[in-house]
């Protein structure tokens, strides 16, 4: 079974961005896949890499991320200041961003408009 | 707020600060794109000697490489100087057994993942440093992983110029079009690092980004 743990953006929003790594890696260590509404900056992505490699060991292997978003380049230059207002405005809602551990998410595989998850058996990670 | 005033003084300092006849140009990417191979072709062409170790065991570099004071001409004699600076391949994920898999010894393996998080760890503080990087993938792989979006975000985020680089474009597999579609804001060359295939193209888009 793989259990998906939705986190609203609203939850995450007025943490800094330490604290809101430590709070999906929390999820993660559970062998949850977070689904996350919106983004995280590029430099919390980074951040949340580092962390990750801080954290690997025997049992935890690491992680698997992708990010569903509106593509930008395809939108006109209103939609797309609009959706940089907006950002600014009330944070970076746009979207989903997917993390789980890498026990479980074997691969993902993405596009910008659609996201392939492809676990590992759970007799394989029992085993692990 | 706090963060987003530090990023700005960072950029503003860096570039009152940098020295353009001491550009530093990283080489970032995945694991096993050939981040290696290129600063190897680069220095085998331009100084004669190689720099870093290549394996097809990934993370053979897990320690940031640096070589100092490269020159590249161009076809109007115009000379760019630079230091080149490979870095360990960015990934999420490492697992020992990997390593094992390919033929390694449980302790080396072990040690190798150790090293080689340390080295991710390295190859994104190093980012700060970098006055323009070129961003090497593996064009026989998909572009679309999070691993290449993060870097080149990162990169845009710091206003670092960035080039894309295509590599391994010398087998069937290789679909530069996909990484030009990936990545359509930027410069794209398609190269092959290990057989020199259209390396040219390469130093010359450099002149453009950094010259």
């Amino acid at each position: 079974m793989v259990t998906f743990h939705f986190v609203p953006y609203h939850e995450i929003e007025d943490l800094n961005s330490t604290r809101r790594i430590n709070k999906l890696m929390g999820i993660i260590k559970q062998d949850k896949i977070v689904v996350l509404e919106g983004q995280l900056q590029k430099e919390e992505e980074a951040i949340l890499i580092e962390s990750t490699m801080n954290d690997i060991n025997d049992e935890f292997k690491g992680i698997e991320l992708a990010v569903i978003y509106p593509e930008k380049q395809r939108m006109d230059t209103m939609k797309r200041l609009r959706l940089d207002i907006a950002r600014f405005l009330v944070g970076n809602r746009q979207g989903f961003t997917i993390v789980g551990p890498a026990s479980i998410v074997k691969k993902v595989r993405q596009n910008p408009s659609s996201i392939e998850l492809f676990t590992q058996e759970a007799r394989k990670r029992r085993k692990r | 707020m706090g963060g987003f005033l530090n990023r700005f003084l960072q950029r503003y300092f860096r570039n009152i600060f940098r020295n353009r006849s001491h550009v530093r140009l990283g080489l970032y990417g995945p694991p096993n794109a050939g981040k290696s191979t290129l600063a190897n072709r680069i220095c085998k062409d331009w100084l004669g000697q190689e720099m870093s170790t290549v394996s097809a065991i990934p993370h053979e570099t897990r320690e940031i490489q640096i070589k100092e004071q490269v020159s590249i001409k161009n076809k109007n004699g115009k000379t760019l100087s630079f230091s080149l600076v490979d870095t360990p391949g960015i990934a999420t994920k490492i697992d020992y057994e990997d390593f094992i898999k390919k033929g390694l010894k449980e302790a080396v393996a072990k040690k190798r993942a150790k090293e080689a998080t340390k080295g991710v760890i390295e190859s994104i503080k190093w980012l700060d440093s970098m006055d323009a990087v070129a961003v090497v993938l593996d064009a026989t792989q998909d572009p679309f992983s999070q691993v290449n979006i993060t870097i080149v975000g990162n990169l845009q985020a710091r206003n670092i110029p960035v080039l894309i680089v295509a590599n391994k474009i010398d087998l069937r597999r290789a679909k530069l079009n996909k990484v030009k579609a990936a990545f359509p804001q930027y410069e794209v060359v398609g190269v092959s690092a290990k057989t020199g295939t259209n390396v040219d193209d390469f130093y010359n888009t450099l002149f453009k980004l950094v010259g």
